[in-house]
């Protein structure tokens, strides 16, 4: 349950601008820079204004001098400016970006893995990744452009306001409409005709991801016109309601428009009286009528704006939920540390749960000597990755955990797995190289302890088959491993780590069987002399280890050796018969020549 | 990037029709911006210089008023008709793409990423609405509106003319050389970039396996670092575009100064009208607003055609041409001679010099070590890949041909297949497909007890009566609330339903305990007992106890593992991120 209460909690824009807004002096430098280029657009109207107005009177040109200086510098200044505006705050926007990566980056790092379940379906990872790039939109979009508007309407109104009250009470008056009452406008017509479309939106996405998922089967059943239909039904839905929203959308392109041509009717006809009264000097009125249209050019910018600002809305709302995610474990403040000479583990009634209600592990009592090779055996679902998990510290449990004597909930986490190794389904190959992907487990590795990690993943002879061997960038953008090779990387890291204890969960999981019986192989060549948790659902290969442990659903149900729980009979001995007579039909395969059949 | 791709008018025929809308509005907009100019000169003038009285200037003002009405009414129009354009152009690219990726199969660009496709056809393509919205109706004011000032100003000043005559086309020409002068440099970083921002996705993605080393936390340096690069890397793109930016501004703000500086001494020289000063100088910035503007709508533009250009890719992917034969009715063998096939752009086939014969009553099992070609071997005989070299061919009847020549739609109905990882997916797409509707998607309605049947016959009919729904029980996108042994066994059962002369089964038992696998053995022996023609993919080996004869394949040795390397990053990386 999250501790955060709904009057705790911030809105999530803010909470986002607080997160990336560390620059705030280069920001505001920014954001001044920013106004006097716009104020520049604005001044070089009115002044040109004046200088043309003043012309018409015919005074001696040297009157008209400064004007015409001034002219050509505020020309200047406005393109400079807004250069140096976007520099600066471009550079600030990314600085507050390096910190929003390092502060998500943290909070996802306390989350995982357990807590990550809920963000790692699909592509939501990927999603939350881009959310945060998009937050760069907050400052630059929208933070920036409003603060430079409500500087440039202050100086404008000001302006206007000494030159004659009332058309500079008018212009203040539409300037708030401009930047409150449009914006908020706009951003509500967009947020309601989002509204109606999102469930469309969903349901065609879903359908989209479906069909693309299940393409093959769909090609391959014939289904393909079907398909391709209820698709097209979905998307000309959305079409047609969007075709119906249109209206309210575009809304943003006139609305601006309407405000410029108040403000310039608004001051002429304001204007006009006085001079004509002879209030006011005829020159001003050009002035007077010139100032808000540009004025309004200006915030003509703020209806996207709005739209912007709806979109990071959405990002803020998401990034907000990793923010208040519940953490899965709590780290102690003073943690015990973990003595360097492992003296064993030893689990005394411990249960343990994903979820509130369900107990995935109930009761469990075991050990494990240090030098002694233990595993962990049962059908899929008898909670056997709970086990890993909590051995690992990534869930909390209750009963007692103990490694080296130190009770593993008042360790540090990291501590505990500088003890701990694991070597997990599918271990994630990095963006690098081989050679970094194995440094992971011990960065200051020497080049021999590298090699001789390598060798004993027996990954060398792969490795020699590279051109660039070790040097070879392997994950998204580099060379395509097959599922083999992914474990034997992980195993050569784990091999380097040199952890006191290792916990192998299923290592062989995703692989097929040949593949499967040599990663078994090695690793028990590997791990000959180590302690050893392996956790898994195939009996073949662990019939030398010093204690086997069957679970069923979350219970100990069983232990002994190998020869022990044959000869008890029940789950163990009967798995055990089925895998290893069908064991002895897969030795055949490499007899059976390659590419021809052989009949049985 | 070219301002308007001719692929965009072909594939996504609703652009033509906003080009057309967008023309017209934009000759309005010329005119009536003119007309503003005027108007509003003209009262200026009047009341500031010619002693006008408020009634005289009355109806202008009206006018005027009039004119920002018309303008902003236009401003409106323009933007429904460019979120209908848009909306139009999304789903016609949609749709031909979907269409498309399905009828190029799943061997094609856009099925082997479905990700990836997914995500560039739902919220991708988004990013088309500020190509529709900004960058196209300001690219047709761009070549409308300078022009109609141009012309309006000309018959007012000529020395303002030639100002503006002569700067704004070094517009464009400045951007055209600073972004041929800099393209190289910034196509590097953008791939620096693209390459920075996979990063930070690779190591929240391996978060676990950092995590499980005591590295995760160090890595808060590895993300600062990568940071820092990503920021002066995109700042080192930003300062060039930002220049290019600065010389369009500095172009245009300084022109209009000039002009404004221009007319202004001349009218104090009395060379030229007060009101033709005025005219001109509110005139002057409207020739370069919308030059200024395409810039600036210039990313977003980008943006849009980048993913529609993805679209392009697949849509013009030919669907290969398949043959048009049709085997009479009867058991199938299929023939397998010295089979190499590769998959499309990759140079190491995936199989090689594979031969045997399925003939009607046997069950060929495949194996081999993991990556050796085994599902390679049923998408081929599925049509999914077509062969490199060798023979893959079939025969019924007295007809024998190439699996290649055969009309592809029919030649499937003859074969059911039981995917290594079923989606099981309804022909209506439902979010949550009934158990009826997912194992009968070769044939839409089918009886319940023949479900019955094929549900019994592959060893799940007990535990789906069981269920309180029977039948009738939803299963979840991801197939939660069954096991996968229990979807394998569906897949399975589906298989059945579809009565087909071949049956090809790629690990089957791959999810289930030993009991529940003999089941299946003996319901994969009961198929070849009916005549069919089995092949299965086994990488257990239980599955070879039904066996009439055993294939095995193994990887071709790659002469240069490196060369498949991937080198275009995925498509994910490059999602816009435009929420949906």
């Amino acid at each position: 349950m999250s501790d955060v209460t709904v009057q705790d909690r911030q809105h999530p824009v803010r909470a986002l601008w607080e997160a990336m807004s560390s620059q705030r002096r280069e920001l505001g430098i920014a954001g001044v820079l920013g106004a006097i280029a716009s104020l520049s657009a604005v001044a070089l109207l009115g002044v040109s204004g004046w200088l043309i107005a003043t012309a018409a009177t015919m005074p001696p040109v040297l009157t008209l001098t400064v004007a015409a200086v001034m002219v050509r510098t505020l020309a200047i200044s406005r393109a400079a400016f807004r250069y140096l505006e976007r520099l600066v705050g471009h550079d600030a926007a990314f600085r507050g970006l390096v910190q929003l990566r390092e502060r998500v980056y943290t909070r996802l790092e306390q989350l995982a893995p357990t807590g990550l379940r809920a963000f790692a379906r699909g592509d939501l990872l990927a999603r939350l990744v881009a959310d945060v790039d998009s937050a760069l939109d907050l400052p630059l979009r929208i933070v920036l452009p409003w603060a430079q508007a409500v500087l440039v309407s202050l100086a404008t109104a000001a302006f206007l306001l000494w030159l004659l009250p009332p058309v500079g009470a008018a212009i203040a008056l539409l300037c708030l409409v401009a930047l409150a009452l449009v914006p908020w406008l706009i951003s509500r017509t967009a947020r309601t005709a989002e509204a109606r479309m999102a469930p469309a939106r969903a349901e065609l996405s879903a359908a989209v991801v479906r069909a693309l998922d299940a393409t093959p089967e769909i090609t391959a059943f014939g289904a393909t016109a079907p398909v391709a239909e209820r698709v097209e039904e979905l998307d000309t839905g959305l079409t047609r309601l969007n075709v119906r929203e249109s209206v309210a959308l575009g809304l943003g392109g006139g609305i601006g428009t309407i405000v410029q041509g108040l403000g310039v009717v608004g001051a002429i006809v304001l204007t006009v009286p006085a001079v004509i009264d002879g209030r006011l000097e005829g020159v001003w009125l050009a002035v007077a009528a010139l100032l808000p249209l540009a004025l309004f050019d200006v915030l003509a910018t703020l209806p996207s704006s709005a739209l912007a600002y709806q979109r990071v809305r959405g990002s803020a709302v998401r990034l907000a939920e990793v923010e208040e995610a519940p953490l899965p474990v709590a780290e102690p403040a003073k943690p015990v540390a973990i003595p360097e000479h492992f003296t064993g583990l030893t689990l005394t009634d411990v249960s343990a749960r994903w979820a509130p209600g369900t107990d995935a592990l109930q009761g469990i009592d075991l050990s494990v000597e240090p030098g002694s090779r233990v595993a962990v055996v049962g059908p899929s679902g008898a909670g056997k990755s709970t086990l890993a998990a909590v051995l690992l510290g990534f869930l909390p449990y209750d009963g007692s955990v103990t490694v080296s004597g130190v009770e593993v909930r008042s360790t540090d986490g990291d501590d505990l797995r500088r003890h701990v190794g694991l070597l997990s389904q599918q271990a994630h190959i990095f963006d690098t190289t081989i050679a970094d992907n194995i440094r992971i487990g011990k960065p200051d590795a020497t080049d021999g302890d590298l090699d001789a990690a390598v060798r004993g993943a027996q990954l060398a002879p792969w490795v020699a088959r590279l051109p660039r061997g070790l040097a070879t960038p392997v994950g998204a953008f580099g060379l395509a491993v097959s599922g083999g090779e992914r474990q034997r990387i992980a195993l050569a890291r784990l091999l380097l780590a040199r952890r006191s204890m290792v916990v192998l969960d299923e290592p062989t999981e995703h692989l097929d069987g040949p593949t499967a019986d040599a990663l078994t192989e090695t690793m028990a060549q590997a791990f000959e002399h180590s302690t050893v948790l392996m956790i898994t659902h195939r009996l073949l290969g662990i019939e030398e280890y010093d204690r086997i442990v069957v679970i069923d659903r979350g219970h100990i149900t069983m232990q002994g050796t190998h020869a022990e729980l044959m000869e008890r009979g029940g789950w163990y001995a009967e798995q055990w018969t089925l895998e290893s007579e069908r064991q002895d039909m897969a030795r055949l395969l490499p007899t059976l020549p390659i590419g021809r059949a052989v009949s049985t | 990037m070219r301002p308007l791709d001719p692929r965009l008018l072909r594939y996504a025929r609703s652009t033509r029709g906003f080009i057309g809308i967008a023309v017209v509005l934009g000759v309005l907009t010329a005119l009536i911006v003119i007309a503003q100019a005027r108007l509003l000169a003209d009262v200026i003038v009047r009341v500031s210089s010619e002693g006008a009285g408020w009634s005289d200037v009355r109806d202008t003002v009206l006018l005027l008023a009039a004119a920002f009405v018309a303008r902003a009414l236009i401003a409106w129009l323009s933007e429904i008709a460019a979120v209908r354009a848009s909306a139009r152009a999304k789903q016609q690219l949609r749709s031909a793409t979907l269409e498309h990726v399905l009828a190029l199969g799943p061997t094609g660009p856009g099925a082997t990423d479905p990700g990836g496709t997914a995500a560039l056809v739902t919220r991708g393509i988004d990013a088309l609405d500020g190509y529709y919205a900004r960058y196209l109706p300001q690219l047709v004011l761009a070549v409308i509106v300078p022009v109609a000032v141009l012309l309006t100003v000309l018959g007012q000043d000529v020395l303002s003319t030639v100002i503006i005559a002569v700067t704004l086309p070094l517009i464009p020409i400045f951007m055209a050389l600073i972004g041929m002068y800099t393209k190289s440099q910034v196509d590097r970083q953008w791939k620096t970039l693209g390459v920075l921002s996979g990063h930070f996705l690779d190591l929240v993605s391996g978060l676990p396996t950092l995590k499980a080393f005591g590295r995760a936390k160090s890595q808060v340096e590895a993300i600062r670092a990568i940071g820092d690069r990503y920021r002066s890397t995109t700042m080192g793109v930003l300062r060039v575009s930002f220049l290019s930016s600065l010389a369009l501004e500095f172009l245009a703000t300084i022109s209009v100064a000039l002009v404004a500086v221009s007319v202004g001494l001349r009218l104090a020289e009395g060379q030229i009208v007060y009101g033709v000063a005025l005219f001109v100088l509110i005139l002057a910035p409207e020739a370069y607003l919308p030059l200024r503007l395409v810039g600036q709508h210039f990313h977003a533009a980008a943006e849009g055609l980048g993913a529609a250009d993805r679209m392009f890719t697949i849509l013009e992917t030919p669907v290969p041409a398949g043959g048009s034969t049709v085997l009479p009715s009867g058991p199938v063998t299929v023939h397998v001679e010295d089979l190499t096939v590769a998959y499309p752009g990759r140079a190491t086939p995936a199989l090689a010099g594979v031969t045997f014969t399925a003939a009607p009553g046997t069950v060929t099992a495949i194996v081999g070590g993991s990556g050796g070609g085994k599902s390679t071997l049923l998408s081929a005989v599925l049509g999914f890949l077509t062969p490199t070299d060798g023979i893959l061919g079939a025969s019924a009847g007295e007809e024998t041909c190439d699996i290649s020549d055969l009309e592809m739609a029919a030649w499937r109905r003859r074969i059911a297949w039981v995917p290594q990882r079923a989606h099981l997916p309804s022909r209506s797409l439902s979010e949550r497909p009934t158990i009826a509707d997912a194992v009968g998607l070769s044939a839409g309605g089918i009886a319940a007890d023949e479900v019955w049947v094929a549900l019994d016959e592959a060893g799940v009919g007990d535990e789906i009566r069981a269920l309180p729904d029977g039948l009738d029980t939803a299963l979840a996108a991801d197939g939660s609330g069954l096991s996968i042994g229990q979807l394998q066994r569906l897949s399975l059962a589906r298989a059945l339903l579809a009565d087909a002369d071949v049956v090809l089964l790629d690990e089957p038992t791959a999810a289930l305990d030993p009991a529940t696998e003999s089941a299946v053995v003996a319901a994969i022996t009961r198929l070849a007992e009916r005549g069919r023609t089995v092949i299965v993919v086994a990488h257990r080996p239980s599955l070879l106890e039904a066996a009439t004869q055993l294939v095995r394949v193994e990887a071709p040795e790659s002469a240069d593992p490196g060369a498949d390397s991937k080198e275009t990053p995925p498509i994910g990386h490059q999602i816009q991120r435009v929420g949906w």
